[in-house]
């Protein structure tokens, strides 16, 4: 069974976003960028598949600029076997539609039997990628993950999801799609002997043009602004009576 | 798993102008070598900081056809004054006949180092030079002979205890016919090779000062760009030198800055504190008003000059930048130097790659950059022994006058570590509350200097004593680390009644100015896990 | 034209982030339905009395307890031919559903909707809440999850018409086996008043006790900081952040979190923070109303008795 890996490269989620203030749009110049965390989690978990020996192949997939292959090298230095690099003509507005369109172009290419992905991206927030590949595929979907584990037979999964209300346990029929929450276990490192070792590993180069996918954006963003936190008085306490006090006066005890 | 090795021609160690200039001419010199580069900062220019007014020549020297579209060089120096601040409000300007020649700024350039760092980076992929963002050197290794073989780096995955977690991965030998260390001022490799080297025989110790550095973004009316303000002077008074600048670059942004020697004596002064102040001043206020504060950073730099340069070559490798010592006091500027170092650096290692003899001397006595060094050797010690004003006016008259041709060494032989007056004979030093609009406090900064360390592993300030803290430092001198500290790393705090020396490792910029200040060098800075620290965005 | 607001339903009750929902769908159109897919068409009466809406249908079938994703996407597709706005409280519930649909209709959702400023436009967070973007989509149909705690939530005093719909149930290529509810007295933390949260300050599990302790001295929910999740104190549906849930409650108490921005992200808008810490200097402090630096253990006891 062949899993894919869709990952994406976003700001480092340590550093603050800012608005540029001449563009009036997130700046990226000069920021750090990282593999989304939600993604490490994700490769993690196909990669102890393949050690389990219940997968042929792991395939990371990414979509972007030139610079996408950085990440892609990350995966493959963690230990995934090939990538594939999309590649677009400087920096698109892709929506989740979009992406699921692409990746789902590239699943059924590959006849992948599973797909592993991140439950969001931590710069646009959206939590929708997996779901629409999902439905475009019409294969089953497990979204928000933190335990998986395959049938003997290896025709279904057996997933648990976090969902407000508790634990969900469900199985999904193969194939299928997940995508993974932060608990499903702790990602490895890109050690550097493996990524000295992953410079070698396949890497196949795809124009978005040669897709046919129309990427016109659906939604525009007008404007952004920084929301920030404010700072607030921070009036100092000394003892739980006086705070319990302070909060009775507050109105909110 | 096994630690794995891996050999290479050339080994740099650091990601700044001078390991990366190193890389670079190597690559042109002889394109089959193999080099590769380790950074510990998650990407390169993560871990820059600098004001930074630069001297282009040397970056020209080094790519004659590309330096030109470098980013960063976008912003020649315009307006250049200097400024003595008396005091809080009054200021004097310093007519430009006046001012120390080094600190004329016609043809220099207003830059970010670290966007530099970054577009050196990409030239270095592109000569073919393996870079390794996110991997610090922890030791170096040297062979039975003791000739210096290369670096290991670190583990990773070591939780807090020093037991390893799931994610333990081993860390890896970087064999190398030459390894070049380039890890800035006080390198944690580097002072161990300085010592164990005897690499500082017959010189003077090495001076340093704490530079601090914020971006502001400031309204259209306020923003001149290219124009370049230094002051001497408040709030650096009582003997403490420094001096303080404001440059204003691209996008509606200004650096402000101040520059603490590391040689005041009084254990209650606090450098981050006085930075926080000098912007109050009427001089530097005026542009910031209504602005926003963007980033934050702080680090040392070490500027003894030529007097405190230790021997940058030995068997197996060489020690360059400014973890040699190679800034210029006279124009307080490093990068340039930096840049130079490691080209003369590459020079120098293809040759005796290349086995032919020569000596690193020879190459550097007959380089424009021992000219410079020469030129400006006294300045620093100048105004360490003399003081501001009669130290001012020997290097003018050194500099202007004379032209730097004096046969005078003046040396300052006191480590920065030796000179702090007890705290019963130093006078308590107070400080206004930060303002949230000019002056802010510790922890706001440092949510703009983007520091991140894993929570779960070492500590990796390493305390050789672990009484010290509480014991005589914190009698004779109030801790002093609860100051110089522009993290707020390091703090005294009641625990059930009793003090407690809390380190909190994870505020950590990588300035080093503990390692340096600690009057019982009982602190030694470490690399923490590859890829923490702070996360600099054009500094 | 008009808009459809997904209820979504826990067992016999409305969550309240379906109420938020209906607020916003009402701002969009005159004429606000709402869809149920329930294991019990009964439950529609209760739907049926929240004010502002005008229809209700409904969907029963014995599947639809614990509906697929695949599932409810498809019969929800299937009544969106009379609607141009599809609203839904963000939740997992919607989360997971509400993008399928995007992919049956092809359509681009838009994810935690704070404000709606016209009929195309909305505003939405992104970077953890850091950043707040004006969208503005060309989708003809157009599909939202609003945020529960930017929106009043309607209250009960409407009458709507209850429809049944009869639909085939779709075939599912998923099955659901099991839910392990969250066994908890205390308010929902997502709509709770008051909110006492710990941080891996706590040190341990057993630590951890005492704030659910002072959570119920308090009638508050609990929540907890992402590092005391990793760290094994309180599963992740505690969790107050970017990655967990985004909360604004009348009170947010913070016991020995540091304030890393992901937690702030989720929590900044409260409208009293406390911080409670050993650490001055940590973040959290900035944004707080009061602050109580002090050893966490004695404080927390010295609350519980007090409280």
């Amino acid at each position: 069974m062949k899993i894919i890996i869709p990952i994406k490269r976003v700001l480092d989620p340590y550093t603050q976003a800012r608005v540029d203030k001449q563009t009036q749009m997130v700046d990226l110049t000069n920021a750090k960028m990282a593999m989304n965390p939600f993604c490490e989690i994700a490769v993690e978990e196909a990669l102890k598949l393949k050690e389990s020996g219940a997968a042929s192949e792991t395939i990371a997939v990414s979509i972007g600029t030139d610079k996408t292959v950085d990440t892609l090298r990350t995966a493959l230095a963690m230990g995934i076997d090939r990538a594939i690099f999309i590649k677009t003509e400087g920096d698109l507005d892709l929506q989740p539609l979009h992406l699921g369109k692409i990746l789902a172009s590239i699943i059924k290419r590959e006849e992948a039997g599973l797909v592993i992905m991140g439950k969001q991206a931590v710069d646009n927030d959206n939590n929708q990628t997996g779901q629409i590949i999902s439905g475009l595929l019409d294969y089953s979907l497990g979204t928000f993950i933190s335990k998986f584990s395959l049938s003997d037979d290896a025709q279904s999964v057996e997933v648990s999801r976090e969902i407000d209300s508790g634990i969900e346990i469900r199985q999904l029929n193969l194939p299928a799609i997940v995508t993974v929450d932060l608990r499903l276990n702790e990602p490895r490192y890109a050690s550097l002997p493996n990524i000295m070792k992953a410079r070698s590993k396949p890497l196949e180069t795809i124009e978005l043009s040669s897709l046919d996918i129309d990427v016109s954006p659906r939604v525009k963003v007008i404007s952004v602004i920084e929301s920030g936190t404010k700072d607030r008085a921070a009036k100092q306490v000394s003892s739980a009576k006086e705070l319990l006090e302070e909060l009775a006066q507050m109105g909110v005890l | 798993m096994e630690r794995e090795s891996i050999e290479y021609d050339v080994v740099v160690v650091g990601g700044g102008p001078a390991g990366l200039a190193s890389a670079c001419k190597l690559k042109q010199l002889n394109p089959n070598l193999s080099v590769c580069l380790l950074e510990k900062g998650s990407e390169i220019g993560s871990h820059i900081i600098s004001g930074a007014v630069f001297e282009p020549k040397a970056l020209f020297d080094l790519f004659p056809e590309d330096a030109k579209d470098c980013p960063t060089l976008n912003n020649a120096v315009k307006g250049d004054d200097v400024y003595f601040l008396r005091n809080g409000s009054k200021k004097i300007k310093v007519p430009s006949w006046l001012t120390p020649k080094g600190l004329h700024n016609h043809g220099n350039y207003i830059i970010s180092l670290g966007e530099l760092c970054q577009w050196l980076g990409e030239k270095a992929m592109d000569l073919g030079v393996d870079i390794f963002p996110g991997f610090p050197a922890e030791n170096y290794l040297s062979d039975e002979s003791g000739r210096i073989c290369g670096i290991a780096t670190p583990d990773m995955g070591i939780d807090k205890e020093g037991n390893q977690k799931g994610t333990w991965a081993p860390g890896m030998n970087i064999l190398a016919k030459q390894t070049i260390f380039a890890e800035g001022a006080r390198g944690h490799i580097g002072k161990q090779l300085i010592k164990d080297l005897n690499l500082d025989k017959d010189k003077s110790p090495q001076h340093f000062a704490i530079g601090f550095k914020e971006v502001w973004e400031v309204e259209n009316d306020k923003h001149s760009q290219g124009d370049v303000l230094h002051t001497i002077g408040w709030p650096l008074t009582q003997g403490v030198s420094g001096g303080g600048y404001l440059y204003h670059f691209d996008k509606n942004r200004i650096a402000v800055g101040l520059i603490v020697d590391l040689n005041y004596d009084n254990p209650y002064q606090n450098p981050f504190k006085e930075f926080q102040q000098y912007k109050l001043h009427p001089v530097v206020k005026q542009y910031l008003e209504s602005g926003k504060r963007i980033s934050y950073g702080a680090r040392a730099i070490s500027k003894g000059g030529l007097h405190s340069l230790v021997k940058m070559d030995f068997n197996g490798g060489m020690i360059i930048g400014c973890n040699a010592g190679t800034l210029n006091p006279g124009k307080i500027k490093g990068s340039h130097c930096a840049l130079q170092s490691g080209m003369l650096a590459a020079e120098y290692i293809n040759k005796v790659l290349n086995e032919e003899v020569c000596d690193f001397d020879d190459i550097f006595k007959s380089s424009a950059l021992y000219k410079e060094l020469h030129q400006a050797r006294n300045f620093s010690s100048a105004l360490h022994k003399f003081g501001l004003y009669i130290g001012s006016a020997y290097n003018f008259v050194e500099s202007n006058i004379f032209r730097n041709k004096l046969p005078i060494n003046i040396k300052d032989e006191k480590k920065d570590s030796d000179v702090l007056k007890l705290s019963s004979n130093a006078k308590v030093k107070n400080y206004p509350a930060p303002d949230n609009e000019f002056t802010f406090d510790i922890t706001s900064s440092l949510f703009l200097s983007g520091t991140n360390h894993e929570e779960d592993q070492p500590i990796h300030l390493k305390l050789s004593d672990a009484g010290i803290p509480l014991g005589p430092n914190l009698s004779q001198y109030d801790e002093p680390a609860q100051r110089y500290c522009p993290a707020g790393v390091y703090e005294i705090i009641e625990k059930e009644g009793q003090d407690c020396f809390q380190i909190n490792a994870q505020n950590c910029l990588h300035c080093k100015t503990c390692d340096i200040k600690d009057p019982a060098q009982n602190i030694t800075w470490t690399p923490p896990e590859g890829g923490g620290g702070p996360n600099y965005i054009s500094m | 034209m008009s808009a459809l607001v997904l209820i979504e339903l826990h067992g016999a009750e409305i969550s309240a982030n379906s109420r938020a929902a209906v607020t916003a769908a009402t701002q969009l159109s005159d004429t606000v339905d709402a869809l149920v897919l329930t294991n019990d068409a009964a439950n529609a009466t209760a739907v049926a009395a929240i004010s502002g809406i005008n229809t209700v249908k409904v969907i029963a079938d014995s599947v639809l307890e614990h509906v697929s994703a695949g599932i409810a996407s498809k019969l929800i597709a299937g009544v969106m031919t009379d609607y141009q706005y599809l609203v839904a409280g963000s939740a997992t519930y919607s989360k997971n559903i509400i993008p399928v649909v995007g992919a049956l209709l092809d359509v681009q959702p838009i994810t935690d909707v704070c404000e709606v400023k016209s009929a195309n436009t909305f505003v939405r967070p992104l970077y953890a809440g850091n950043i707040m973007a004006t969208v503005e989509t060309c989708d003809v149909t157009i599909l939202l999850t609003v945020r529960p705690t930017e929106f009043e939530h309607a209250e009960d005093g409407g009458s709507a018409t209850v429809e049944q719909l009869s639909v085939d149930v779709p075939e599912s290529n998923s099955t659901f086996v099991s839910l392990q509810e969250s066994q908890s007295e205390r308010p929902e933390l997502t709509t709770a008043e008051r909110i006492v949260s710990g941080g891996r300050g706590l040190g341990s599990q057993e630590n951890f006790a005492l704030i659910e302790q002072l959570a119920d001295k308090l009638d508050a929910a609990v929540g907890a900081s992402r590092a005391a999740v990793d760290a094994g104190f309180i599963s992740n549906d505690y969790q107050v952040g970017q990655t967990g849930k985004v909360v604004a409650p009348k009170l947010y108490m913070a016991v020995g979190i540091s304030g890393a921005i992901q937690h702030l992200a989720g929590m900044k808008d409260s409208q009293v923070i406390v911080v409670i810490n050993n650490d001055a200097d940590a973040p959290m402090a900035r944004i707080a109303d009061l602050v109580w630096n002090t050893d966490l253990f004695g404080a927390v006891q010295e609350l519980i008795d007090n409280a």
